[in-house]
């Protein structure tokens, strides 16, 4: 029953193959298993969510089944979600118990999805490797000892090992297609303004996006057409239509009329050859498809790690400040007077990364730096902007790898944060001009997946869905698991 | 003539009368148990999001038009960064670059009847913070966020005021456009307008500005005044001591009437201020400048001129009514049924006397309008003397509400009948004949103070109840009488 997709969960349950509640046991009783070692999960709520199996196993029998009825999901700690604990990864929110849920969780919940628990992420989803998490590194399951990419990397693994069918996620500069990619299943960053971020832990507001984590296209699709759309609570949702992804998946008969983009800045120093084999080989089939492979170029792409690592840290300054032991969360034990409680409570319930980048974001906005850094990098946004503006003029899709490399050894990195930076190269500048982009699998190299990533223009998540289904529609990477998870 | 010159600049901010938060949908209502009126966007709870308040936005685009102010048709929310426990999300959402209103100006009148521009900067919209309890905590602060995220102008002046009295008058000058355009109830004493004076004295003549302090927080146009008057005092003491004078933040107890230094300009906070990504640019249509222009309550200038052409008032008893919305419509409500000058002087004098004994505003006045009103008809037509007046008025304090039953039950009816009176004025001549001797006597010009000695024993006579204008003409009559 774990190896189904949620497309054929749904249908599954639908055609009275099983109830919600024979499904959400065997997948729990998965996650009992494989969690200990896996660490996809920070909570689960095996109770709650046999509760709402059962409710949805009723709501089907009186004719009230929503799109999503009785399928088991995980969310990512980083959404709220009622009267369950929201950790965001960090010492600081391990006893947080929020009284509302995100907005995303809410209309997942109203279609009739069933929440398993809480998905293990790097603390405020600060990372590219899941190891920055107060809970634990997060195995990938294709190689153990290797990472599962991050942030939202107890997502994907939980997706990969075939815990859940579907996942929600976010992405910063990468946090959803890096972990889909290394994790080898599909990811979907939408557009920014199209999920509402209400009850979505702010790391950097002007970057985070919600988005779906599946075994495919399809499966994004669905999750997505339930998530999106304008929110009253958040002033940044878009007000603009919702399209019925998963009715216009195909829509198209073949490809012939897109035009792909390929930049050649994406293919240069520093990206695996065996990661670049697949990549390459995935474009070949998009043109046995029928669509046309443009040269483009993003003259500016290089700037977009230093530019996001002033704008998302100077961002999370301000919204990790509302972390104090006042209120709620991690209070130090007998603070003398304030400045000790702010001092040790911080000091105590942040780990290094995101101290790190507090510090980095405190000082890029301080007197005297700002026109330096915030500035400078509020402009280079633009030019990135800009150059997407221009690249879109000549194609319908921007192609390429995901990330330059395969998972890597867990630990390996994590004393060079220069260099576990570097792995979001090809996402970042995505964030920074808040288009959507979709991470694919398109093969193996050193026997691990290898993610290729798409990207749109604003608010075309339609486009993305189309070619990623087409291309799963004719190769069947998607389809393969790690053998230990698929028996 | 002091050899210095002061320099004073205003920091104002008004909360402004939204029911619920700018930025939550919880209410704004003063005195409610701490931490009812407070949400989880006003805890900052994680997640949260700040979602406009559209009323706001209207409110200070009407304090800009008030002021004749530049629009920001385009203005940006900035976070200010800085950690304290009633800042519940560690900064403050407030503007900074991109305000919602530029550059204006409020005219001011001063006791001389001189008129003066006081320039304003800028004015912009944020939130205010809750506030800290240092009492009944055992050592400990409590922190109550009711206010926490209440909707504030601050409105900042140009350093244009070179005395106390001008700032003074500045400050009672915002009050009266803010509460005339109703988006402000101006309730000082809960802390609906408080202000934050910037000081620095100079030589006089000297082009140069000294060095400023500011003193924060003050929360009455008297502290103020005593606050500016120590302030400049201390700062001119000190430089002509030889001393220099240290940028710095002072708080005034108004309570004791001392000032103390806060912080100094080195212990400042970097605040690190951005620009918000949680809110969007507030863009502002002029369809919607235009249609706010159209519906903007009468401003004070413009009503006093009103009610001094309207009524006939004089400019100070214009000016006294007219700079304060809640006072003028009462006075319309009176004037509509009783004699306006009247209506003017006993609501200026008696009854403004009352309520500011009682510490109540007029809108609390426990006289209404239309009693008021009733109780000067009877004084027009010649039913009670002004000291007859008092003592209906004190009834109606007390909370009696019929004039007439008043008048009745006391018997306060002052005679006019001018036979009558025409009686008691021939049996006091006659009664004092040394009196009318004195007065036929003395030359005519420096007659006139004679008469009160008979005024008073006339009202003595009628048991206080005779008509005195009436005894007065009387009286001259028959004095004139018995000269010839």
């Amino acid at each position: 029953m774990h190896n189904l997709t949620l497309t054929q969960s749904i249908a599954g349950l639908r055609n009275g193959q099983f109830s919600s509640r024979e499904l959400s046991e065997a997948l729990l009783a998965r996650i009992a298993e494989h969690n200990p070692s896996l660490n996809a999960f920070i909570t689960v709520t095996a109770e709650r969510a046999l509760a709402s199996a059962d409710h949805a196993d009723q709501q089907r029998v009186a004719g009230n089944a929503g799109p999503l009825c009785g399928v088991p999901i995980a969310h990512k700690d980083i959404f709220c979600t009622r009267d369950v604990r929201t950790s965001a990864g960090s010492k600081m929110l391990d006893n947080f118990v929020p009284p509302y849920s995100a907005t995303a969780v809410e209309r997942l919940e109203q279609a009739g999805a069933i929440s398993l628990g809480k998905a293990n992420m790097d603390e405020f989803a600060m990372g590219s490797s899941n190891e920055t998490s107060y809970y634990g590194a997060v195995q990938n399951p294709w190689a153990r000892d290797s990472v599962a990419g991050g942030s939202s990397g107890g997502s994907a693994a939980a997706v990969a090992a075939r815990l859940v069918a579907g996942a929600t996620a976010t992405d910063t500069g990468g946090s959803i297609r890096q972990p889909a990619a290394l994790c080898g299943i599909t990811g979907l960053k939408p557009t920014y303004g199209r999920i509402s971020r209400w009850g979505m832990i702010a790391y950097a507001s002007s970057l985070d996006q919600a988005g779906p984590m599946a075994r495919s296209a399809e499966d994004c699709a669905l999750l997505l057409r339930e998530m999106a759309g304008h929110d009253q609570l958040d002033s940044t949702s878009a007000e603009i239509a919702v399209p019925d992804y998963c009715g216009e998946l195909n829509q198209r008969k073949d490809l012939s009329d897109l035009k792909i983009g390929v930049p050649s800045q994406y293919f240069g120093a520093g990206l695996d050859d065996g990661v670049a084999t697949a990549v390459r080989e995935a474009l070949a089939v998009y043109e046995s498809l029928g669509a046309t492979l443009v040269e483009i170029e993003l003259p500016n792409s290089a700037l977009a790690i230093p530019a996001y690592y002033v704008i998302a840290p100077a961002e999370a300054s301000a919204n990790l400040s509302r972390f104090d032991g006042v209120r709620y969360g991690y209070r130090c034990a007998d603070p003398k007077d304030l400045e000790d409680l702010y001092r040790r409570s911080r000091s105590e319930g942040f780990g290094d990364e995101v101290k790190r980048r507090i510090m980095i974001g405190s000082y890029a906005l301080s007197a005297g730096y700002y026109d330096a850094y915030y500035r400078k990098a509020q402009q280079v946004r633009q030019l990135i902007k800009q150059d997407y503006d221009a690249a879109f003029n000549q194609c319908d899709l921007i192609a390429g790898p995901t990330t330059p490399n395969t998972a890597w050894a867990i630990g390996e990195k994590s004393s060079d944060p220069v260099s576990m930076y570097l792995e979001d190269i090809y996402t970042i500048a995505t964030n920074l001009a808040g288009l959507p982009g979709l991470s694919l699998p398109c093969g193996f190299a050193q026997g691990k997946p290898v993610g290729l990533q798409l990207t749109g223009r604003h608010f075309d998540e339609s486009t993305l869905l189309q070619a990623a289904h087409h291309y799963q529609l004719n190769s069947d990477w998607h389809q393969r698991g790690p053998e230990e998870f698929c028996q | 003539m002091s050899n210095w010159e002061t320099v004073i600049g205003l920091e104002v901010h008004v909360q402004l009368a939204t029911a619920s938060k700018i930025f939550s949908a919880s209410s704004t209502a003063f005195g409610a148990e701490p931490n009812t009126q407070a949400s989880e966007i006003d805890l900052a709870m994680p997640g949260t999001l700040p979602v406009l308040n559209r009323r706001a936005v209207e409110y200070a685009v009407m304090f800009g038009l008030a002021i004749d102010a530049e629009i920001g048709m385009t203005s940006v929310f900035e976070r200010k960064n800085y950690f304290y426990p009633d800042l519940p999300k560690g900064y403050q959402t407030t503007q900074l670059d991109k305000p919602i209103v530029g550059p204006g100006n409020v005219e001011i009148e001063l006791a001389d009847g001189s008129r003066k521009s006081v320039r304003i900067h800028h004015a912009h919209l944020e939130e205010d913070a809750g506030k800290s309890l240092h009492e009944d905590f055992h050592g400990m602060s409590g922190i109550d966020l009711n206010r926490a995220g209440t909707p504030l102008i601050e409105i900042v002046s140009e350093p244009d005021m070179s005395s106390a009295e001008e700032a003074v008058a500045f400050a009672r000058k915002l009050h009266s456009i803010v509460t005339s355009i109703g988006i402000c109830d101006g309730k000082m004493a809960q802390g609906s307008m408080r202000f934050d004076v910037n000081i620095s004295v100079r030589p006089r003549g000297s082009e140069t500005l000294g060095t400023r302090t500011e003193t924060k927080n003050l929360n009455s146009f008297k502290f103020m005044q005593d606050a500016i008057a120590l302030e400049v005092e201390r700062q001119i003491d000190l430089l002509e001591d030889g001393g220099t004078i240290t940028q710095e933040t002072r708080l005034y107890n108004g309570d004791t009437k001392v000032a103390r230094s806060m912080r100094s300009k080195e212990e400042a906070n970097d605040y690190r201020y951005f620009p918000c990504p949680d809110l969007l640019p507030v863009v502002l249509s002029e369809e919607t400048v235009a249609q706010l222009r159209s519906e903007m309550p009468e401003l004070p200038d413009a009503r006093i001129a009103r009610l001094a052409e309207q009524f006939q008032l004089g400019d100070y008893d214009a000016a006294q009514i007219g700079s304060d919305r809640a006072t003028s419509g009462y006075f319309e409500a009176v004037a509509a049924n009783a004699d306006a000058k009247l209506a003017a002087n006993w609501i200026n004098g008696e009854l403004s006397a009352q309520l500011n004994s009682a510490d109540l505003s007029i809108d609390e006045s426990p006289i209404g309008a239309s009693q008021l009103a009733a109780l000067l008809q009877r004084i027009s037509d010649n039913t009670l003397s002004s000291k007859m007046a008092r003592e209906v008025l004190a009834a109606l304090w007390e909370g009696e509400q019929d004039v007439d039953a008043i008048i009745d039950q006391r018997g306060l009816r002052q005679v006019s009948d001018s036979g009558a009176l025409g009686a008691i004025v021939a049996q006091v001549l006659a009664n004092n004949s040394a009196m009318v001797a004195d007065y036929l006597g003395t030359p005519e010009e420096k007659r006139k103070k004679k008469l009160g000695g008979f005024m008073g024993q006339i009202m003595k006579a009628s048991k206080g109840q005779a008509n005195p204008q009436q005894v007065n003409q009387i009286l001259l009559e028959q004095l004139q009488a018995l000269e010839s």
